[in-house]
């Protein structure tokens, strides 16, 4: 304040001038980058509002699997991917249970995406990449797979077996 | 923290010598005769920045390629969030791009501000006057809608009407065979990979002019002592940049930019019009026909931008008062009103849209709906339903969530007495008939909290056309999304079975148009006739 009583007062009126412009152009350009900002990174970073759409697909009659003889079926299903709707074969190995119930396991391998198979011999899923073993319930043996093999969402309407959603171990916890 | 700044700063300088520059360039001296109109130049170099923001962003979540464009461009109107305001900020942006740089090269007209040694900065905006233009005329097609594709056709084949070098230019627009993929190719490359880095170069060019000759002096300036550039005149730039910026923002919440259907190449109905800045232009073709429409479509538009680039040469006298000016003011009056006149002549014989188009641009999920629910969107509407059960108000229950708990034969007991069926309600009896309270339940058994927003985009003539379709029973005999008897036609795909003229011709006297029909008269009011005929119409394949 000192200093301010010692200039002359038109110094003073020009220095709050050049003061006030100076607040204008910094206030007047945050507001710009921020109406602009904001937006933008809403844009790039919030989910599109796409939801996905639980789409069941039938991939057949119950009856056509034979408890404790793990049968790999194909079926095609449509998956959206932002504004494209694609029709994808994907596959699924379904495992009977003596009790009735059925599990649908996803056809890769948890290790790095190969596709196994059932091994009759041995009562057990091998992977020929890396060796991999699975159980019949999926779960690992031995091998480097880091997780029991992921599964589909299941569920029975007029004795027809439907796939949902494939779902990892951790996911289905969740 | 005032001294670790000032030794960033130092470090810069004896780096980068930055600092140095940018207090050069602030430190400029203007004449004294600087002020709030010499503030579209910087108004234009920020919109540019920001179409070229805006543009980046949409090319993020955008596929250039027909069909592919189209798709692309309603995800991000529908389904990305900001994606619609992002949109709005490029199709206004453009619009205002073009304003200001046209207010840009007036102040300099007015001025004088052309004058020797400045004819090479004047040049320079000239070309990038013609640069914006293009922008505008590229970016018209990459929506790929109807709009987009048969304005497209127009200016290409006004490109080919060009005396000698028409078949080139079809040629070079990849439009020798009609508008198709490789104009839109072309046309892409255009917008995206030639003009922004052209524009850049121009204004870097015409930036450096200005700064070389300084901003043009007024008579009477050179008794006066210059002034600094920073911070009043950045003061005052900022504040236009700011309103320009405002208004913009604006337009991108407020005002929608709808999206037609997908481009059909075979819609022979569609009647073109170009973007409003071009408008003029469209106008003055109509006075030339035949032999002589190439004076209107390339040789007069062709003269005025030459005359514009040899404006400095054709003018050559000494610097005057602007007030003294009178010829260029003159001139731009005059270049005012013409241009207004044929706008506004153009904007008076574009005939009124004369059928109801779906928006594309909004969630179209009511397209899925029978018509007995469209026909419940109908009623939902005029009897104000969301007055009280809207989400967030505390009248009555959020309908969204209606249909988990309740079924529909529930609700019409309780529409017609509300009280019965819950004691105490304060809702007043919805005064409709059974049918019309039938589909009233049938849509709130639809509704979902997730798909409330995208049907309340359903238009209001297809609801109306839904309740005309309700109470003439045409779901007796025909089929809707999978609704209704077979024993007519299913009135799907009727878009591309028929004509709209057809259709309507048909509700009067269908043995006229199809012998041997059992399908009997309607005698539909003008409006009913109209809405049933656009619902139709607006029915997926």
């Amino acid at each position: 304040m000192e200093d301010l009583e010692s200039v002359p007062p038109a110094a003073a009126a020009g220095r709050s001038r050049r003061g006030f412009f100076q607040a204008g152009i910094l206030g007047l350009g945050a507001a710009i980058a921020a109406a602009l900002g904001l937006p933008a990174l809403a844009y790039l970073l919030i989910p599109p509002k796409s939801e996905p759409r639980d789409s069941w697909i039938e991939v057949g009659e119950l009856n056509k699997f034979a408890a404790g003889a793990p049968l790999e079926v194909a079926f095609r299903r449509n998956r959206t991917d932002a504004w494209k709707v694609v029709s994808e074969k994907d596959t699924a190995w379904v495992v009977k249970h003596a009790d009735g119930g059925v599990t649908a396991f996803g056809p890769q391998c948890t290790h790095l995406g190969c596709a196994y198979h059932w091994d009759d011999g041995r009562q057990q899923f091998l992977c020929p990449c890396h060796s991999s073993l699975f159980r019949m319930d999926g779960s690992v043996i031995s091998g480097p797979a880091p997780r029991p093999l992921d599964r589909y969402e299941t569920k029975v309407e007029n004795g027809r077996l439907m796939v949902g959603r494939l779902r990892t171990s951790s996911q289905r916890q969740a | 923290m005032k001294r670790q700044a000032e030794n960033l700063v130092a470090w810069l300088e004896l780096r980068t010598g930055l600092p140095g520059a940018i207090a050069h360039f602030l430190d400029e001296k203007i004449p004294a005769s600087g002020g709030w109109h010499q503030v579209f130049g910087s108004v234009a170099l920020f919109l540019f920045l920001t179409q070229a923001f805006s543009g980046i962003l949409l090319a993020f979540n955008y596929a250039p390629t027909p069909g592919e464009a189209y798709n692309s461009l309603r995800y991000i109107l529908t389904e990305v969030t900001g994606g619609r305001l992002i949109r709005g900020l490029h199709h206004w942006g453009a619009s205002m791009m073009i304003v200001v740089v046209v207010l840009h090269g007036v102040q300099v007209f007015v001025f004088g501000a052309y004058k020797k040694p400045r004819e090479t900065t004047w040049i320079l905006g000239v070309a990038l006057l013609l640069l914006t233009l293009t922008y505008g005329l590229t970016g018209y097609l990459l929506p790929w809608d109807n709009r987009a594709y048969w304005g497209t056709v127009v200016a290409t084949k006004i490109a080919a009407s060009a005396p000698l070098a028409g078949p080139y230019m079809t040629r070079l627009l990849g439009a020798a065979k009609g508008v198709g993929v490789v104009t839109f190719a072309r046309f892409y490359a255009v917008h995206v990979l030639l003009l922004p880095p052209a524009t850049m170069l121009l204004i870097l060019a015409h930036v450096y002019l200005v700064r070389r000759h300084g901003v043009t002096p007024q008579p009477g300036d050179e008794a006066l002592p210059k002034k600094p550039f920073y911070p009043a005149q950045v003061f005052k730039d900022t504040a236009a940049i700011f309103i320009a910026f405002a208004v913009l923002f604006t337009l991108a919440v407020a005002a929608k930019v709808p999206l037609e259907q997908l481009a059909d190449p075979t819609d022979t109905t569609y009647i073109p019009r170009p973007e409003w800045y071009f408008l003029f232009l469209f106008q003055t073709l109509k006075f030339f026909e035949g032999p002589l429409e190439i004076v209107g479509s390339t040789i007069l538009p062709g003269l005025a931008v030459l005359a514009l680039f040899a404006v400095p040469f054709i003018d050559r006298g000494q610097m005057v008062k602007v007030t003294r000016r009178t010829v260029a003011i003159v001139f731009v009056a005059l270049a005012g009103i013409g241009w207004s006149g044929l706008t506004a002549a153009a904007v008076m014989s574009t005939p009124r849209e004369a059928v109801a188009q779906v928006d594309y641009s909004a969630p179209t999920d009511w397209i899925q709906l029978s018509p007995e629910e469209m026909a419940g969107i109908a009623y939902f509407r005029e009897e104000n339903c969301a007055g009280c059960h809207s989400t967030g108000s505390s009248l009555g229950p959020d309908l969204t969530r209606a249909a988990v708990h309740k079924d529909a034969a529930w609700m019409i007991r309780h529409f017609k007495q509300p009280g019965a069926v819950r004691p105490g309600s304060a809702m007043p009896p919805v005064a409709l008939g059974d049918a019309q309270l039938n589909s009233l339940a049938a849509f709130l058994l639809k509704l979902t909290p997730e798909n409330a927003s995208a049907l309340a985009e359903a238009p209001d003539f297809a609801v109306r056309g839904a309740v005309v379709y309700q109470s003439g029973h045409c779901a007796a005999c025909h089929m809707v999304n999978g609704v209704g008897m077979k024993v007519g036609p299913a009135l799907n795909g009727l878009a591309r079975r028929q004509t709209r003229s057809w259709v309507d011709d048909h509700f009067a006297n269908p043995q006229k148009l199809s012998p041997g029909s059992i399908m009997p008269p309607y005698r539909l009011s003008g409006e009913d006739q109209k809405n049933l005929t656009a619902y139709l119409f607006s029915l997926p394949e």
